[in-house]
């Protein structure tokens, strides 16, 4: 892909390193998670080593998932500040999946959609984090009432988390343009005036 | 261990049925709690059978010892003293697996095949298939299995499976001095407690009964108590054991809606983008861009 140099910067190579981190934890931890959420998915645990390695491994890398989503955290979290133009655009959501984005309100950096996804993923993390501590046995004992609890929030969160995560990948996929970002950090400004012309007005000056 | 001279009747992790055509008769351990003397030959027969000796541990002060079920003791005399009818009573409980009717362990369990229960009802560990999560631990009503320090695998109380597959009663059964063990057909061993819940009350103990709880729909280790009304008695059993509707939440319908729901997100967006296609910059905005930098190359 050859990248014009008036291209916007959107995301520096620290973010998209940190994004990469979270991202491929997210998928190991996903796949191995599964193998043990229901039988149909047991022989995922082949791409770990086995079973037993599966089960050693995946708290390892939920402690990854969690650290490094920290940083995603903190460095986004200001930029995903509910306003009122979020919470238009949210109620026009259903023109922008039917295909009709013409009369969606004027977003910044990030739209009501992407926010909303932002607060369900760190929630959902929060409570991964937490319910994972309850069942990892390897290191702590906890009273079984609590590892109960633990193991049925860790399966309905890490549930809920793999649909959000779908809903985040497809939305990529679907705006053409906006895995580059990704990658390369880089969007067109046809992009950035079409999708988030908030945004493109304070990076422009336009 | 999982023999092929034992029909298996429930298989962890499988959603399939397990073999079903042959129905063999149900078995039961009875134990007579009003005629344990406490000697512990069970628990040196259970070490000596299934040979495998546990730490030599401290003394506590107390009878019980080890103090607790073990990856290595997988059964266990708990010594409680109470106060009923103004007398004291020396109550002494063998501990071990239940071998429940409705496994907690077996349905928490997530490693296809690591705990099978066979059609006399027995529950027994596949410790080859185990991956040592622990999920037994927190689905059994009766804080049984443990899992082991050196390899991380879950132990606990076999009824003697191997042995019962040649038609032997289990070590425990077969060392047990008073007959406080007693081992056979479940409907048997029925009969044999009625016969004993009798004699208590004649002596007595008018809350005599058997423990045989219908919230794990039945087992296959039954008391005979002479405080039936009160379990909690014999160092906490539980008066109403169940699996926790946690367990049954955790491993119940939830799962298989939600992989339904997650492979519905998967095939919506995929036909989302047949349908609507591609959400592109418009040519609009490209013109405008283009002449916008038309304008500055000026």
């Amino acid at each position: 892909m050859i990248r014009d140099p008036k291209d916007l910067k959107r995301y520096e190579p620290r973010e998209r390193a940190n994004h990469w981190v979270v991202g491929i934890s997210f998928i190991l931890l996903a796949l191995s998670g599964l193998a043990f959420f229901h039988p149909a998915f047991y022989p995922l645990t082949q791409l770990f080593g086995g079973p037993t390695w599966a089960r050693i491994i995946h708290p390892y890398l939920g402690v990854l998932m969690a650290v490094s989503f920290l940083g995603l955290y903190l460095r986004f979290k200001h930029l995903n500040k509910m306003t009122p133009a979020d919470k238009e655009w949210l109620s026009k959501a259903q023109n922008m999946i039917d295909g009709n984005d013409h009369d969606m309100p004027e977003q910044g950096k990030y739209n009501g959609g992407q926010k909303v996804m932002f607060w369900a993923m760190a929630i959902c993390m929060l409570l991964m984090t937490v319910s994972g501590i309850f069942i990892w046995r390897a290191w702590f004992g906890l009273p079984v009432e609590l590892v109960r609890l633990g193991a049925v929030v860790h399966a309905a969160a890490g549930a809920v988390m793999i649909g959000l995560i779908m809903v985040h990948v497809y939305a990529a996929i679907w705006v053409k343009g906006t895995i580059r970002a990704m990658w390369y950090g880089t969007v067109t400004r046809g992009w950035a005036k079409q999708h988030h012309r908030g945004w493109y007005r304070q990076v422009t000056g336009k | 261990m999982a023999l092929q001279s034992l029909d298996i009747k429930q298989r962890s992790a499988t959603t399939t049925p397990s073999t079903q055509v042959r129905e063999t008769i149900e078995i039961a351990k009875l134990i007579d709690v009003s005629a344990c003397i406490g000697c512990k030959a069970c628990q040196v027969a259970c070490s000596e059978w299934n040979d495998i000796r546990d730490e030599v541990g401290n003394c506590h002060g107390v009878y019980d010892n080890p103090m607790d079920l073990t990856a290595k003791s997988w059964t266990v005399m708990r010594f409680t003293e109470v106060e009923q009818n103004n007398k004291l009573e020396w109550l002494i409980r063998k501990d071990g697996c239940m071998h429940c009717s409705d496994p907690g362990c077996l349905k928490a369990c997530p490693a296809p095949g690591a705990i099978i229960q066979y059609s006399n009802g027995i529950v027994d560990f596949h410790q080859e298939n185990c991956i040592g999560c622990g999920y037994c631990v927190t689905g059994c009503p009766f804080n049984v299995p443990r899992i082991s320090k050196e390899d991380s695998k879950a132990y606990k109380c076999s009824l003697c499976s191997d042995r019962v597959a040649v038609n032997q009663a289990p070590a425990c059964a077969k060392a047990c001095p008073t007959g406080a063990i007693q081992f056979g057909s479940k409907e048997d061993m029925k009969d044999y407690a009625a016969k004993r819940v009798t004699d208590l009350k004649e002596r007595g103990y008018e809350q005599a009964g058997l423990y045989d709880p219908q919230g794990v729909g039945g087992t296959h280790v039954m008391y005979v108590l002479h405080h039936a009304d009160k379990p909690d008695l014999y160092a906490g059993l539980p008066a109403n054991p169940s699996i926790s509707p946690l367990v049954s939440l955790w491993k119940g319908f939830a799962k298989p809606l939600a992989t339904l729901a997650l492979a519905g997100v998967a095939l919506g967006s995929l036909f989302h983008y047949v349908t609507k296609g591609p959400n592109e910059v418009s040519k609009e905005i490209e013109d405008e861009i283009e002449a916008e930098d038309k304008e500055g190359a000026k």
